[in-house]
């Protein structure tokens, strides 16, 4: 999760024809993509697997069409959007008529969360290596401090204060960012 | 954007779980699937033999061509191969 260069700058050496830059702008992303499909429009496994790969397909074949780089999130968040809502709706017309209509309107609760979410690991990419690792191992891949342990090498009694202490950094450093607009739901020309 | 205790942190942090890693990879891998989706193509154009092996079986045909029969490029393929 290492982020050294802006989602824009990748955006322009995937342009060039960079394949380093494609494999990294697809890791930055993968989580957002993801995170829409199961938890914003509750796609089970298969269909989110079917909805990914079709995003960064199409990501791939059109990004000469997005017009500003810095645009590429909402425009990626819009494309996913609806690639999950023609799944959605794909998948009712294939329902047998006695089965009830899965809706397709997103949990916009979810997909704000999600927004706000990607800022925190935006600004979780600035920490230092090892509270980024730690971090990101106990929450977002609930490992258990004997697993973190383990994985780091370190006592595993030491993990919760250090959790702690990665805490206070991580808000430190998002309350000296600016906050940026709502982006998911933002108007974007695909 | 509210504020930012370490409860909403927690909750902020495990919102964005990792996505499988099979899928990340065969994200990452679409450039040299684009090419060697081409290369196929071209050559199913040119040889109708080759172009009914990959309709009959065409992950078999693939792997024995030499070519790793995994998404995208297969479902790349198969799209093609149903529109043309």
């Amino acid at each position: 999760m290492a982020e050294t260069v802006s989602a824009a700058q990748l955006v322009a050496r995937c342009r060039e024809g960079d394949e380093d830059a494609w494999a990294a702008l697809v890791e930055r992303f993968s989580r957002y993509v993801y995170a829409i499909a199961t938890q914003g429009f509750r796609l089970p496994q298969h269909d989110a697997e079917d909805v990914f790969q079709e995003v960064f397909a199409k990501v791939y074949e059109r990004l000469d069409s997005l017009r500003n780089d810095e645009a590429i999130q909402p425009w990626l968040a819009q494309l996913t959007r609806r690639v999950c809502v023609d799944r959605l709706r794909s998948g009712s017309r294939e329902e047998a008529t006695d089965e009830p209509e899965q809706a397709a309107d997103p949990d916009e609760d979810a997909l704000a969360r999600i927004d706000e979410a990607l800022d925190v690991h935006d600004a979780m990419a600035a920490l230092p290596e090892n509270c980024r690792e730690i971090l990101d191992r106990f929450f977002a891949r609930d490992e258990t401090y004997r697993t973190i342990g383990e994985a780091l090498e370190l006592p595993a009694g030491t993990i919760a204060s250090r959790i702690s202490r990665c805490l206070v950094k991580l808000r430190d450093a998002l309350e000296g960012r600016k906050a940026v607009p709502t982006r998911s739901g933002g108007q974007v020309s695909v | 954007m509210s504020a930012f205790n370490e409860d909403r942190l927690a909750e902020l942090i495990a919102a964005l779980p990792p996505a499988p890693e099979a899928w990340v990879r065969a994200a990452q891998e679409l450039p040299i699937a684009r090419s060697q989706f081409d290369g196929i193509i071209a050559r199913a154009e040119a040889d109708a033999e080759f172009r009914q092996a990959l309709i009959a079986d065409l992950e078999a045909t693939l792997a024995h061509e030499g070519y790793e029969p995994k998404r995208p490029l297969v479902d790349e393929l198969r799209k093609h191969l149903a529109d043309s």
